[in-house]
Protein backbone atom coordinates (compact mmCIF):
# COMPACT_ATOMS: atom_id res chain seq x y z
CA UNK A 1 0.00 0.00 0.00
CA UNK A 2 3.01 2.68 -0.50
CA UNK A 3 0.81 4.29 -2.77
CA UNK A 4 -1.08 5.59 -0.38
CA UNK A 5 -0.35 9.40 0.99
CA UNK A 6 -2.02 11.68 3.23
CA UNK A 7 -4.14 13.72 1.54
CA UNK A 8 -2.29 16.62 0.15
CA UNK A 9 -2.00 19.74 1.32
CA UNK A 10 -4.91 21.90 -0.78
CA UNK A 11 -6.99 19.28 -1.54
CA UNK A 12 -10.72 20.47 -0.97
CA UNK A 13 -12.25 18.73 2.37
CA UNK A 14 -15.62 17.31 1.43
CA UNK A 15 -18.49 19.05 -0.52
CA UNK A 16 -21.15 17.07 0.47
CA UNK A 17 -21.11 17.88 4.02
CA UNK A 18 -22.21 21.44 5.87
CA UNK A 19 -18.62 22.51 6.75
CA UNK A 20 -17.58 21.97 2.97
CA UNK A 21 -20.32 23.61 1.49
CA UNK A 22 -18.33 26.81 0.65
CA UNK A 23 -16.33 24.29 -1.49
CA UNK A 24 -18.83 22.53 -3.24
CA UNK A 25 -20.10 26.28 -3.74
CA UNK A 26 -16.81 27.04 -5.54
CA UNK A 27 -16.28 23.87 -6.97
CA UNK A 28 -19.64 24.35 -8.85
CA UNK A 29 -19.14 27.71 -9.60
CA UNK A 30 -15.65 26.55 -11.36
CA UNK A 31 -17.59 24.21 -13.45
CA UNK A 32 -20.04 26.71 -14.31
CA UNK A 33 -17.22 28.96 -15.73
CA UNK A 34 -15.29 25.87 -17.52
CA UNK A 35 -18.40 25.55 -19.51
CA UNK A 36 -17.99 28.52 -20.90
CA UNK A 37 -14.81 27.87 -22.28
CA UNK A 38 -12.76 29.56 -18.96
CA UNK A 39 -9.29 27.75 -18.86
CA UNK A 40 -8.34 28.83 -16.14
CA UNK A 41 -11.42 28.02 -14.10
CA UNK A 42 -11.00 24.22 -15.11
CA UNK A 43 -7.16 24.54 -14.08
CA UNK A 44 -8.10 25.79 -10.89
CA UNK A 45 -10.71 22.80 -10.55
CA UNK A 46 -8.15 20.22 -11.75
CA UNK A 47 -5.79 22.21 -8.80
CA UNK A 48 -8.59 21.32 -6.19
CA UNK A 49 -9.81 17.74 -7.63
CA UNK A 50 -6.98 16.16 -9.51
CA UNK A 51 -5.23 14.19 -6.59
CA UNK A 52 -9.05 12.43 -5.56
CA UNK A 53 -9.85 11.55 -9.38
CA UNK A 54 -5.56 10.14 -10.11
CA UNK A 55 -6.02 8.05 -6.33
CA UNK A 56 -9.31 7.15 -7.51
CA UNK A 57 -8.29 5.57 -11.12
CA UNK A 58 -4.88 4.30 -9.51
CA UNK A 59 -7.15 2.46 -7.03
CA UNK A 60 -8.79 0.45 -9.44
CA UNK A 61 -6.87 0.26 -12.79
CA UNK A 62 -3.36 -0.26 -10.47
CA UNK A 63 -0.92 0.41 -13.45
CA UNK A 64 0.28 4.65 -12.85
CA UNK A 65 0.75 4.86 -16.91
CA UNK A 66 -3.44 3.38 -17.12
CA UNK A 67 -4.78 5.83 -14.46
CA UNK A 68 -3.08 8.80 -16.26
CA UNK A 69 -4.88 8.07 -19.02
CA UNK A 70 -7.86 7.47 -17.43
CA UNK A 71 -7.79 10.93 -15.53
CA UNK A 72 -6.82 12.20 -18.57
CA UNK A 73 -10.03 11.11 -20.72
CA UNK A 74 -11.93 11.80 -17.79
CA UNK A 75 -11.24 15.68 -17.09
CA UNK A 76 -11.27 16.22 -20.96
CA UNK A 77 -15.11 14.52 -20.78
CA UNK A 78 -15.91 16.75 -18.02
CA UNK A 79 -14.63 19.35 -19.85
CA UNK A 80 -16.73 18.80 -22.81
CA UNK A 81 -19.72 18.00 -21.09
CA UNK A 82 -19.27 20.32 -18.19
CA UNK A 83 -22.34 22.09 -19.41
CA UNK A 84 -24.62 19.56 -18.73
CA UNK A 85 -23.40 19.52 -14.71
CA UNK A 86 -26.79 20.58 -12.31
CA UNK A 87 -25.81 21.67 -9.10
CA UNK A 88 -28.82 21.14 -7.61
CA UNK A 89 -28.59 17.45 -8.52
CA UNK A 90 -25.20 17.10 -6.95
CA UNK A 91 -21.57 18.22 -6.31
CA UNK A 92 -18.99 19.18 -9.02
CA UNK A 93 -16.51 16.26 -7.26
CA UNK A 94 -19.29 13.64 -7.02
CA UNK A 95 -19.98 14.30 -10.55
CA UNK A 96 -16.37 14.57 -11.94
CA UNK A 97 -15.63 10.80 -9.71
CA UNK A 98 -18.21 9.60 -11.66
CA UNK A 99 -17.18 9.77 -14.69
CA UNK A 100 -13.16 8.85 -13.26
CA UNK A 101 -14.49 5.64 -11.71
CA UNK A 102 -16.72 4.49 -14.78
CA UNK A 103 -13.96 4.98 -16.99
CA UNK A 104 -11.44 3.33 -14.96
CA UNK A 105 -13.75 0.23 -14.28
CA UNK A 106 -14.44 0.47 -18.11
CA UNK A 107 -10.84 0.00 -18.44
CA UNK A 108 -10.30 -3.19 -16.03
CA UNK A 109 -13.17 -4.72 -17.59
CA UNK A 110 -11.80 -4.43 -21.21
CA UNK A 111 -8.51 -5.58 -20.49
CA UNK A 112 -9.48 -8.02 -18.72
CA UNK A 113 -11.73 -9.63 -22.02
CA UNK A 114 -8.18 -8.68 -23.61
CA UNK A 115 -5.36 -10.86 -21.56
CA UNK A 116 -5.71 -13.56 -19.78
CA UNK A 117 -2.62 -12.46 -17.97
CA UNK A 118 -3.78 -9.13 -16.80
CA UNK A 119 -6.64 -10.43 -15.52
CA UNK A 120 -5.00 -13.14 -13.36
CA UNK A 121 -2.68 -10.65 -12.25
CA UNK A 122 -5.49 -8.36 -11.25
CA UNK A 123 -6.84 -11.33 -9.54
CA UNK A 124 -4.12 -11.83 -7.08
CA UNK A 125 -2.84 -8.62 -6.26
CA UNK A 126 -6.14 -7.25 -5.52
CA UNK A 127 -6.85 -10.56 -3.40
CA UNK A 128 -3.69 -9.14 -1.47
CA UNK A 129 -4.62 -5.90 -0.82
CA UNK A 130 -8.38 -5.51 -1.33
CA UNK A 131 -9.04 -5.73 2.45
CA UNK A 132 -7.16 -2.76 3.28
CA UNK A 133 -7.52 0.09 1.78
CA UNK A 134 -9.87 1.47 3.90
CA UNK A 135 -9.15 1.09 6.91
CA UNK A 136 -5.70 2.44 6.27
CA UNK A 137 -5.32 5.61 8.15
CA UNK A 138 -5.25 9.33 6.80
CA UNK A 139 -4.08 13.07 7.62
CA UNK A 140 -7.28 14.93 6.48
CA UNK A 141 -10.21 15.37 8.17
CA UNK A 142 -12.28 14.65 6.01
CA UNK A 143 -10.35 11.37 5.49
CA UNK A 144 -10.80 10.60 9.22
CA UNK A 145 -14.95 10.87 8.69
CA UNK A 146 -14.83 8.35 6.33
CA UNK A 147 -12.44 5.66 8.61
CA UNK A 148 -14.57 6.49 11.34
CA UNK A 149 -17.73 5.73 8.80
CA UNK A 150 -16.36 2.76 7.07
CA UNK A 151 -15.62 1.14 10.68
CA UNK A 152 -19.59 1.18 11.49
CA UNK A 153 -19.96 -1.52 8.20
CA UNK A 154 -20.33 -5.22 9.27
CA UNK A 155 -17.37 -6.64 7.91
CA UNK A 156 -18.89 -8.54 5.45
CA UNK A 157 -20.58 -5.26 4.21
CA UNK A 158 -17.15 -3.74 4.06
CA UNK A 159 -15.62 -6.45 2.22
CA UNK A 160 -18.39 -6.20 -0.58
CA UNK A 161 -18.64 -2.31 -1.16
CA UNK A 162 -14.96 -2.21 -1.40
CA UNK A 163 -14.57 -5.19 -4.33
CA UNK A 164 -16.89 -3.20 -5.92
CA UNK A 165 -15.77 0.39 -5.59
CA UNK A 166 -12.03 -0.09 -5.39
CA UNK A 167 -12.04 -3.36 -7.29
CA UNK A 168 -13.87 -2.52 -10.21
CA UNK A 169 -15.57 -5.97 -10.14
CA UNK A 170 -19.90 -6.43 -10.79
CA UNK A 171 -21.55 -7.50 -7.98
CA UNK A 172 -22.49 -10.55 -9.27
CA UNK A 173 -18.42 -11.06 -9.14
CA UNK A 174 -18.43 -10.13 -5.85
CA UNK A 175 -20.86 -12.78 -5.25
CA UNK A 176 -18.67 -15.40 -6.67
CA UNK A 177 -15.49 -13.70 -4.90
CA UNK A 178 -17.10 -13.72 -1.42
CA UNK A 179 -19.07 -17.07 -2.19
CA UNK A 180 -22.71 -15.73 -1.55
CA UNK A 181 -25.95 -15.92 -3.77
CA UNK A 182 -26.28 -12.62 -5.72
CA UNK A 183 -28.90 -11.12 -3.97
CA UNK A 184 -27.14 -11.06 -0.71
CA UNK A 185 -23.69 -9.44 -2.26
CA UNK A 186 -26.38 -6.96 -3.89
CA UNK A 187 -28.03 -5.98 -0.49
CA UNK A 188 -24.44 -6.14 1.04
CA UNK A 189 -23.32 -3.23 -1.08
CA UNK A 190 -26.48 -1.17 -1.19
CA UNK A 191 -27.21 -1.53 2.51
CA UNK A 192 -23.25 -0.89 3.10
CA UNK A 193 -23.49 2.44 0.88
CA UNK A 194 -26.65 3.38 2.80
CA UNK A 195 -25.21 2.98 6.21
CA UNK A 196 -21.66 4.84 5.12
CA UNK A 197 -24.22 7.42 3.73
CA UNK A 198 -26.09 7.82 7.24
CA UNK A 199 -23.01 8.05 9.03
CA UNK A 200 -21.28 10.73 6.65
CA UNK A 201 -24.51 13.25 6.71
CA UNK A 202 -24.43 13.24 2.95
CA UNK A 203 -27.79 14.43 1.61
CA UNK A 204 -28.79 13.44 -1.45
CA UNK B 1 -39.85 -3.26 -2.60
CA UNK B 2 -39.40 -3.96 -6.47
CA UNK B 3 -36.40 -6.11 -6.71
CA UNK B 4 -35.27 -3.40 -9.36
CA UNK B 5 -34.32 -0.86 -6.10
CA UNK B 6 -32.08 -3.12 -4.92
CA UNK B 7 -29.53 -2.29 -7.37
CA UNK B 8 -29.46 0.89 -6.62
CA UNK B 9 -25.83 0.51 -4.69
CA UNK B 10 -24.24 -1.53 -7.28
CA UNK B 11 -25.33 0.59 -9.83
CA UNK B 12 -23.81 3.34 -7.90
CA UNK B 13 -20.55 2.09 -7.86
CA UNK B 14 -20.70 0.67 -11.61
CA UNK B 15 -20.95 -2.82 -10.43
CA UNK B 16 -23.26 -3.91 -12.47
CA UNK B 17 -22.81 -5.08 -16.47
CA UNK B 18 -24.39 -3.45 -19.22
CA UNK B 19 -27.65 -5.16 -19.35
CA UNK B 20 -27.88 -4.28 -15.72
CA UNK B 21 -26.96 -0.94 -16.28
CA UNK B 22 -29.76 -0.63 -19.56
CA UNK B 23 -32.53 -2.18 -17.15
CA UNK B 24 -32.06 -0.02 -13.94
CA UNK B 25 -31.44 3.46 -16.06
CA UNK B 26 -35.06 2.44 -17.85
CA UNK B 27 -36.10 1.79 -13.84
CA UNK B 28 -34.90 4.93 -13.10
CA UNK B 29 -36.51 7.16 -15.76
CA UNK B 30 -39.74 6.65 -13.81
CA UNK B 31 -38.85 6.26 -10.10
CA UNK B 32 -37.84 9.35 -8.45
CA UNK B 33 -37.26 7.57 -5.00
CA UNK B 34 -34.34 5.50 -7.07
CA UNK B 35 -33.09 8.80 -8.61
CA UNK B 36 -32.35 10.48 -5.10
CA UNK B 37 -31.02 6.89 -3.49
CA UNK B 38 -28.50 6.98 -6.55
CA UNK B 39 -27.99 10.63 -6.35
CA UNK B 40 -26.76 10.52 -2.71
CA UNK B 41 -24.89 6.84 -3.10
CA UNK B 42 -22.67 8.59 -5.83
CA UNK B 43 -21.75 11.77 -3.26
CA UNK B 44 -20.98 8.77 -0.53
CA UNK B 45 -19.10 7.01 -3.24
CA UNK B 46 -16.89 10.61 -3.95
CA UNK B 47 -16.47 10.89 0.03
CA UNK B 48 -14.71 7.26 -0.25
CA UNK B 49 -12.36 8.54 -2.76
CA UNK B 50 -10.79 10.83 -0.21
CA UNK B 51 -9.17 7.93 1.10
CA UNK B 52 -7.50 7.06 -2.02
CA UNK B 53 -6.22 10.57 -2.33
CA UNK B 54 -2.64 10.90 -4.32
CA UNK B 55 -1.57 13.35 -6.42
CA UNK B 56 -0.94 12.86 -10.10
CA UNK B 57 2.19 13.71 -11.86
CA UNK B 58 2.72 17.25 -12.70
CA UNK B 59 2.82 16.22 -16.50
CA UNK B 60 -0.54 15.16 -16.26
CA UNK B 61 -1.59 18.35 -15.42
CA UNK B 62 -0.09 19.80 -18.47
CA UNK B 63 -1.72 17.20 -20.66
CA UNK B 64 -5.20 17.65 -19.21
CA UNK B 65 -5.02 21.41 -20.29
CA UNK B 66 -3.27 21.36 -23.67
CA UNK B 67 -6.23 18.93 -24.07
CA UNK B 68 -8.80 20.90 -23.52
CA UNK B 69 -7.71 23.87 -25.23
CA UNK B 70 -8.67 21.77 -28.42
CA UNK B 71 -12.11 20.97 -27.07
CA UNK B 72 -15.33 23.57 -27.09
CA UNK B 73 -17.09 22.68 -24.49
CA UNK B 74 -20.95 21.66 -25.72
CA UNK B 75 -23.97 23.62 -25.62
CA UNK B 76 -26.14 23.92 -22.35
CA UNK B 77 -29.15 21.77 -22.33
CA UNK B 78 -31.41 24.45 -23.88
CA UNK B 79 -35.18 24.18 -23.07
CA UNK B 80 -36.95 24.54 -26.11
CA UNK B 81 -40.36 25.86 -27.48
CA UNK B 82 -41.39 22.31 -27.61
CA UNK B 83 -43.89 21.64 -30.51
CA UNK B 84 -42.39 24.46 -32.89
CA UNK B 85 -38.63 23.20 -32.02
CA UNK B 86 -38.58 20.17 -32.76
CA UNK B 87 -38.80 18.87 -36.57
CA UNK B 88 -37.19 21.81 -37.63
CA UNK B 89 -33.88 21.21 -35.26
CA UNK B 90 -34.18 17.70 -35.60
CA UNK B 91 -33.41 17.19 -39.28
CA UNK B 92 -30.63 19.33 -39.08
CA UNK B 93 -29.50 17.44 -35.76
CA UNK B 94 -29.26 14.09 -37.09
CA UNK B 95 -26.03 15.19 -39.57
CA UNK B 96 -24.20 16.94 -36.26
CA UNK B 97 -25.44 13.42 -34.24
CA UNK B 98 -23.31 13.68 -31.06
CA UNK B 99 -22.35 10.18 -31.67
CA UNK B 100 -20.95 9.88 -35.14
CA UNK B 101 -20.56 11.98 -38.57
CA UNK B 102 -23.86 9.82 -40.28
CA UNK B 103 -25.66 11.39 -42.78
CA UNK B 104 -29.59 10.90 -41.28
CA UNK B 105 -31.82 9.02 -44.15
CA UNK B 106 -34.86 7.88 -43.53
CA UNK B 107 -35.01 4.13 -44.44
CA UNK B 108 -38.11 2.82 -44.11
CA UNK B 109 -38.15 -1.16 -44.24
CA UNK B 110 -41.07 -3.14 -44.20
CA UNK B 111 -41.93 -5.53 -41.36
CA UNK B 112 -42.67 -9.02 -42.19
CA UNK B 113 -45.50 -10.49 -40.98
CA UNK B 114 -45.14 -13.61 -39.05
CA UNK B 115 -47.23 -16.25 -37.91
CA UNK B 116 -45.99 -17.77 -35.08
CA UNK B 117 -47.25 -18.26 -31.61
CA UNK B 118 -47.58 -14.60 -29.87
CA UNK B 119 -48.27 -16.29 -26.91
CA UNK B 120 -44.28 -17.17 -26.72
CA UNK B 121 -43.12 -13.70 -27.74
CA UNK B 122 -41.38 -10.80 -26.00
CA UNK B 123 -43.10 -7.44 -25.89
CA UNK B 124 -40.68 -6.53 -28.49
CA UNK B 125 -40.95 -9.32 -30.68
CA UNK B 126 -44.93 -8.69 -31.10
CA UNK B 127 -44.63 -5.78 -31.74
CA UNK B 128 -42.21 -6.40 -34.55
CA UNK B 129 -44.33 -8.95 -35.67
CA UNK B 130 -48.09 -7.56 -35.45
CA UNK B 131 -49.24 -7.33 -38.65
CA UNK B 132 -49.55 -3.77 -38.55
CA UNK B 133 -46.07 -2.86 -37.61
CA UNK B 134 -44.27 0.11 -39.85
CA UNK B 135 -40.60 1.00 -39.24
CA UNK B 136 -38.38 3.79 -40.01
CA UNK B 137 -34.84 3.85 -39.88
CA UNK B 138 -32.06 6.20 -39.52
CA UNK B 139 -28.54 5.57 -40.83
CA UNK B 140 -26.40 7.31 -38.46
CA UNK B 141 -23.29 6.21 -40.30
CA UNK B 142 -19.94 4.75 -38.59
CA UNK B 143 -22.41 5.15 -35.19
CA UNK B 144 -24.39 2.73 -36.51
CA UNK B 145 -28.10 2.28 -37.31
CA UNK B 146 -31.44 2.48 -35.23
CA UNK B 147 -34.85 1.83 -36.44
CA UNK B 148 -38.75 2.34 -34.97
CA UNK B 149 -40.94 0.05 -35.39
CA UNK B 150 -44.62 0.52 -34.17
CA UNK B 151 -47.93 -1.21 -33.79
CA UNK B 152 -50.78 1.12 -33.57
CA UNK B 153 -52.92 -1.66 -32.55
CA UNK B 154 -50.41 -2.69 -30.04
CA UNK B 155 -50.54 0.82 -28.87
CA UNK B 156 -46.38 -0.01 -29.01
CA UNK B 157 -43.40 1.07 -30.46
CA UNK B 158 -39.71 -0.65 -29.88
CA UNK B 159 -36.13 0.85 -30.97
CA UNK B 160 -33.84 -1.65 -32.86
CA UNK B 161 -30.31 -0.64 -32.93
CA UNK B 162 -27.70 -2.44 -34.58
CA UNK B 163 -24.11 -1.60 -34.36
CA UNK B 164 -24.89 1.43 -32.46
CA UNK B 165 -22.17 3.87 -30.52
CA UNK B 166 -22.41 3.84 -27.10
CA UNK B 167 -23.88 7.23 -25.50
CA UNK B 168 -20.88 9.18 -24.03
CA UNK B 169 -19.02 8.09 -21.09
CA UNK B 170 -21.41 9.15 -17.96
CA UNK B 171 -24.01 10.16 -20.29
CA UNK B 172 -26.84 7.52 -21.71
CA UNK B 173 -29.89 7.25 -24.43
CA UNK B 174 -32.65 8.95 -23.59
CA UNK B 175 -36.19 8.03 -25.79
CA UNK B 176 -39.18 10.26 -26.77
CA UNK B 177 -42.24 9.93 -28.05
CA UNK B 178 -44.01 13.26 -29.40
CA UNK B 179 -47.56 13.37 -28.01
CA UNK B 180 -49.57 16.14 -29.45
CA UNK B 181 -46.44 18.33 -29.82
CA UNK B 182 -45.23 17.62 -26.65
CA UNK B 183 -41.99 15.35 -26.27
CA UNK B 184 -42.52 13.05 -23.41
CA UNK B 185 -39.45 10.58 -22.21
CA UNK B 186 -40.25 6.87 -23.10
CA UNK B 187 -37.26 5.37 -21.20
CA UNK B 188 -33.52 5.19 -21.33
CA UNK B 189 -31.39 3.05 -23.20
CA UNK B 190 -27.78 2.90 -21.72
CA UNK B 191 -25.19 2.04 -24.62
CA UNK B 192 -25.57 1.38 -28.26
CA UNK B 193 -24.41 -1.84 -30.12
CA UNK B 194 -27.60 -4.16 -30.58
CA UNK B 195 -30.66 -3.86 -28.56
CA UNK B 196 -34.20 -4.16 -28.81
CA UNK B 197 -36.04 -2.19 -26.24
CA UNK B 198 -39.81 -0.89 -26.15
CA UNK B 199 -40.46 2.39 -26.11
CA UNK B 200 -42.97 3.25 -22.74
CA UNK B 201 -45.93 5.13 -23.08
CA UNK B 202 -48.93 5.12 -26.07
CA UNK B 203 -46.88 5.14 -29.14
CA UNK B 204 -50.44 4.78 -31.15
CA UNK B 205 -51.16 8.52 -30.80
CA UNK B 206 -47.36 9.47 -31.21
CA UNK B 207 -45.92 11.14 -34.06
CA UNK B 208 -42.62 11.10 -33.96
CA UNK B 209 -40.00 9.38 -31.61
CA UNK B 210 -36.57 10.87 -31.11
CA UNK B 211 -33.21 9.36 -29.41
CA UNK B 212 -31.30 12.25 -27.48
CA UNK B 213 -28.12 11.83 -25.27
CA UNK B 214 -28.82 13.21 -21.67
CA UNK B 215 -26.76 12.77 -18.09
CA UNK B 216 -26.86 9.59 -16.62
CA UNK B 217 -30.75 9.19 -14.86
CA UNK B 218 -32.15 11.52 -17.84
CA UNK B 219 -33.68 14.13 -18.32
CA UNK B 220 -36.96 15.77 -17.75
CA UNK B 221 -37.05 17.40 -20.86
CA UNK B 222 -34.74 16.72 -24.35
CA UNK B 223 -31.08 17.96 -24.77
CA UNK B 224 -31.26 18.84 -28.46
CA UNK B 225 -30.03 18.22 -30.71
CA UNK B 226 -31.20 14.97 -30.93
CA UNK B 227 -29.08 11.64 -32.16
CA UNK B 228 -31.98 10.24 -34.51
CA UNK B 229 -35.51 11.07 -35.23
CA UNK B 230 -38.00 8.84 -36.60
CA UNK B 231 -40.69 10.25 -37.74
CA UNK B 232 -43.77 8.08 -38.26
CA UNK B 233 -45.72 9.90 -41.51
CA UNK B 234 -42.44 8.36 -43.06
CA UNK B 235 -42.70 4.69 -41.55
CA UNK B 236 -43.97 2.32 -43.96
Amino acid sequence: MDHLKPVPDGVASSEATPSGVDTAARLASLMQRSSRGDEAAFAELYDATSARAYGLALRVVRNPAHAEEVVQEAYLDTWRTSSRFDPARGTAIGWLLTIVHRKAVDRVRSAESATARDETYHRETRQTEHDTTLEAAHASLEAQRVRVAVAGLTEVQREAVELAFFGGYTHTQVATMLDVPVGTAKTRIRDGLIRLRDAMGVGS
Amino acid sequence: MSDIHKLSGAYALDAVDDIERAAFERHLAECEDCRLEVASLRETTALLSESVAIAPPASLRDSVLTGISQIRPLPPVVVPARRAAWFPLLVAAAVLAVVGVGLAAWQPWSSTVDKTDQGSLTAAEQVLRAPDAQSVSVDLGDAGQATVTRSKALHKAVIKTVDMSDAPSGQVYQLWLQQHGELVSAGLMEGGGNQEIVLEGDAATASAAGVTVEPAGGSQTPNLPPVALFDFSQAT
